[in-house]
């Protein structure tokens, strides 16, 4: 565990408390932050460059061609981390986009009129092709030919069918590969003007599915008591480096490596997991669905962990792939295999699987509730969502609670009331297990 | 006997305003072993379902006539209203006439609503009906043939028979000539919009929601005749193609708001599902091949559908203003619908290089205050009349000659 110094405003006055950070997470900023300077200087060094979403991301196959990669959503977030987004969303919606649609396409749209400074401050270059891998939500679609509309960017369209019977059909697998075939790796190798090489992308995966193999364990590690990690707030810088621009790279696997020792460390020691204001002696172990709000993260995380309660699992953390029921990336049928793993994502999965996954989480990590956090601007996760929380509570007997935030817009995190809602349910939770308690020791007097 | 125009809309209104769908419950009791299958907007090939000898059952929410109870517990206030009201639909056994839901993939929110009904309504067949993004036979079409075909043996099992090609073929036809009627209709309401008020036309069309097609051709067919029978006053009213209202509609109040402010709708997406196929599908070969190619090559454009290139933006939209002569674009939007209101930026940009005004306003199907629409819709069109034609040097009149609409989509 790492302790760095934040400076701030009021440093000057008052010392501002040391962020703790695992050696990972710092691991995890350092690729992020070079990947973005790779984006920046993808011109001088004479690379093309891919932006791609994150479900879906065929991160592999784009190395193969030896494209940099952008990832929208992925600057949306670091921009709204980095409270940048408030005002490109703004500048968005002066710009004719209407207030009611997705904030990360308003994000990204607002950070290209602004001159395409990144969230680095490197600014980034226009992508020479959308790989529009249109996996599990409708308005990736709509974002890049909003993009393409504006640069005229060459656009890839893979269209990944839903998993609306809840299965992949033959169909439907055949279909993705055969776009692969026909449409995407020939556009991939007109564009970059390289050929592709399918050994070269056999390795990749290769190395795809010994970090997929890491980072599951980490993952399962919160089914201890204590939870070595919160499964949501740490879970999204654990998905980092596999869902964005690393997966297949040696790197990628080195990073898992490395945050699989620290937790069996913490395992080892019984500790819980750490946050920017240190380690979190459990209380409540929570379910989460739905995305994490960027704005106000580490305002978010602390109402959580001010109040012990940790997140064993989560729905978020499979946006990118769910490889905690078994899927990896499989070298020796690799078309297949990327095919499978854009149908597989979780918001590709019909509302029986994502019930079904969230009842099954409830049970494997002996969680006390389920926890939605509905997200205004995305669809394919929050239509409906009060329909999983009936579900699950039936099911499962365990109470559940419903918050409303959104991923990138500041102006709907309302801090008093989020933090209401919280405490109100961890009073519930509380009364809840007391009452299973007082059960459990009367069945036992008997 | 053609009947008066009045008795016609006023058999459609009553249709329209019929919640419980008892034409459908009437037409299952009329044989025995009689099923329907409801549809959402934007498109399914209906034909396979008629081919069955199944009655399709367009499901386009509840309007502003129902109070929305239920419904409401179920989504959060930034979902469209569609699906909050067909849940209330569905749960207040509006919807027990229908044998089976077929979602088609509009947007992530009727998505969604698949597995909704999966879990609610699980003794009913539920099918959510993707359709390709992809536009080459070999590839896209494979894959919607595929899709087809699924479709195809699940009704087979509910009708306890197998729907052959001839019996594809037959329904083809049928809707070709559903499809030319509502052609017709069109056309008409393009030639002399104060013959063919779009309200009225609306409800013509929505009655298709719930007749057996043959039914439903000859009462367009009946409509167009008795419409021009009775001479109506002409306006000097703006003529405007109204866009976005393709899947949650608009109340009639709204529809009626625009015309009254001075604007005649030349062309819309009302039940899109209707007009979707460009033109005939030839009744020979394959059938479901057949459905493929007019899918993938000539059909509608509308947000939930890609652009394969950047071209192609707007284009559908641009023939609609072209060939209907009309003066402007009204983009009127469900809130929170997401292809409708991404969509429109690109549009818009598309209007502006061509010089086609426009004007844009969002709705809910239960919108009640149309005062603000009427005046936003009036000053358009007064925007058009006094400047519209000198600065944009948009048609007056429709053009003489038009390209058919397959040309400008192909």
């Amino acid at each position: 565990m790492t302790t760095v110094a934040t400076p701030t405003a009021a440093a000057a006055k008052k010392p501002a408390a040391p962020v703790q950070k695992e050696d990972a997470m710092l691991l995890q900023k350092e690729m992020i932050n070079r990947n973005y300077h790779e984006l920046a200087t993808a011109r001088a060094m004479g690379r093309k460059v891919s932006a791609t979403f994150v479900p879906g991301n065929l991160n592999e196959l784009l190395m193969c061609f030896d494209l940099a990669r952008s990832l929208p959503e992925t600057n949306a977030l670091q921009n709204g981390m980095r409270k940048k987004s408030g005002k490109m969303i703004m500048d968005a919606e002066r710009d004719g986009h209407s207030e009611d649609v997705c904030t990360y396409v308003k994000a990204d749209l607002g950070m290209m009129l602004g001159g395409e400074v990144g969230p680095t401050g490197e600014a980034l270059p226009r992508p020479d092709v959308l790989l529009l891998s249109y996996t599990g939500c409708f308005t990736f679609m709509k974002w890049f030919e909003l993009i393409r509309q504006k640069y005229d960017c060459e656009t890839l369209m893979l269209h990944v069918p839903y998993q609306g019977d809840g299965k992949i059909n033959p169909g439907m697998r055949r279909y993705v590969v055969k776009q692969l075939q026909e449409k995407i790796i020939p556009g991939l190798e007109r564009i970059s003007g390289v050929k592709f090489d399918i050994d070269r992308l056999r390795q990749y995966m290769r190395e795809s599915a010994k970090a997929e193999e890491s980072l599951v364990k980490v993952l399962q590690s919160a089914k201890q008591r204590p939870s070595p990690i919160d499964g949501y707030f740490g879970g999204v810088y654990y998905i980092g480096p596999i869902f964005t621009a690393f997966r297949g790279t040696p790197e990628a696997t080195r990073y898992y490596e490395v945050l699989w020792d620290e937790v069996q460390a913490r395992l080892r020691e019984k500790k819980g997991p750490i946050t920017p204001d240190g380690e979190v002696d459990e209380k409540y172990r929570l379910v989460v669905e739905g995305p994490p709000n960027w704005t106000h993260f580490r305002e978010f995380w602390k109402m959580f962990s001010d109040e012990g309660a940790v997140v064993v699992a989560s729905t978020y953390s499979k946006v990118g792939g769910v490889y905690d029921f078994g899927f990896r990336h499989d070298p020796d049928r690799p078309l297949e295999s990327l095919a499978e793993y854009c149908l597989g994502c979780y918001t590709n999965l019909n509302f029986p699987q994502r019930i079904d996954m969230i009842c099954k989480y409830m049970e494997d990590y002996q969680a006390d509730g389920l926890l939605i956090n509905s997200i205004k601007s995305c669809n394919s996760f929050s239509a409906g969502q009060l329909l999983i929380l009936r579900e699950v509570e039936k099911r499962t007997g365990k109470p559940a609670a419903f918050i409303e935030t959104d991923l990138v817009d500041p102006r709907y995190f309302s801090a008093a009331n989020v933090k209401n809602r919280l405490e109100s349910y961890f009073q519930m939770v509380k009364q809840k297990r007391a009452a299973v308690g007082t059960a459990g020791t009367s069945v036992g007097a008997h | 006997m053609t009947r008066p125009v009045q008795e016609i809309v006023k058999q459609c209104e009553a249709l329209f305003e019929d919640l419980s769908f008892k034409s459908v419950s009437d037409w299952k009791a009329a044989a025995p072993g009689r099923h329907a299958i409801g549809y959402m907007p934007v498109y399914i090939p209906r034909e396979l379902i008629h081919a069955a000898g199944m009655l399709p059952v367009g499901i386009f929410g509840g309007g502003d006539q129902m109070e929305v109870i239920q419904g409401d517990a179920y989504y959060q206030s930034y979902i469209c209203r569609i699906p909050r009201s067909t849940i209330e639909l569905g749960l207040t056994g509006r919807l027990d006439c229908l044998d089976g839901m077929v979602f088609p993939s509009t947007c992530d929110v009727i998505r969604n609503l698949s597995g909704m009904w999966q879990i609610m309504f699980k003794d009913k067949y539920i099918r959510y009906f993707d359709v390709p993004q992809d536009y080459d036979d070999t590839v896209g079409g494979e894959f919607y043939v595929h899709e087809m075909e699924v479709l195809r043996e699940d009704l087979a099992k509910i009708a306890g028979r197998p729907i052959t090609d001839d019996d594809l073929k037959k329904s083809i036809a049928v809707y070709n000539d559903n499809r030319r009627a509502i052609a017709e209709l069109y056309a008409a309401r393009a030639r002399q919009p104060w013959q063919v008020p779009t309200v009225e036309l609306y409800l013509v069309l929505r009655a298709g929601c719930v007749l057996p097609p043959e039914e439903h051709t000859k009462l367009v067919r009946e409509y167009i005749v008795a419409t021009e029978a009775v001479p109506r006053a002409k306006r000097d009213n703006a003529r405007v193609v109204v866009t976005g209202v393709f899947c949650e509609q608009p109340p009639l109040g709204l529809i009626k708001s625009i015309e009254m402010s001075g604007c005649y709708i030349v062309d819309d997406e009302f039940m899109l599902a209707m007009r979707w196929l460009l033109d005939d599908v030839p009744t020979t070969g394959d059938p479901l091949q057949e459905l493929s190619k007019a899918f993938l090559h000539r059909s509608a454009q509308t947000s939930s559908k890609y652009d394969e290139r950047k071209a192609d933006k707007g284009k559908f939209l641009l023939h609609q203003v072209k060939s209907r002569g009309a003066e402007g674009v009204v983009f009127a939007a469900p809130s929170f619908c997401d292809p409708a209101l991404l969509e429109r930026p690109m549009l818009q940009s598309v209007l502006a290089e061509h010089k086609v005004p426009y004007t844009a306003f969002k709705y809910a199907e239960n919108t009640g205050q149309m005062a603000p629409i009427r005046e936003q819709a009036g000053t358009f069109a007064d925007s058009i009349k006094l400047w519209g034609a000198e600065a944009q040097e948009a048609p007056k009149s429709p053009p003489k000659k038009t390209l058919p609409i397959k040309e400008v989509a192909a």
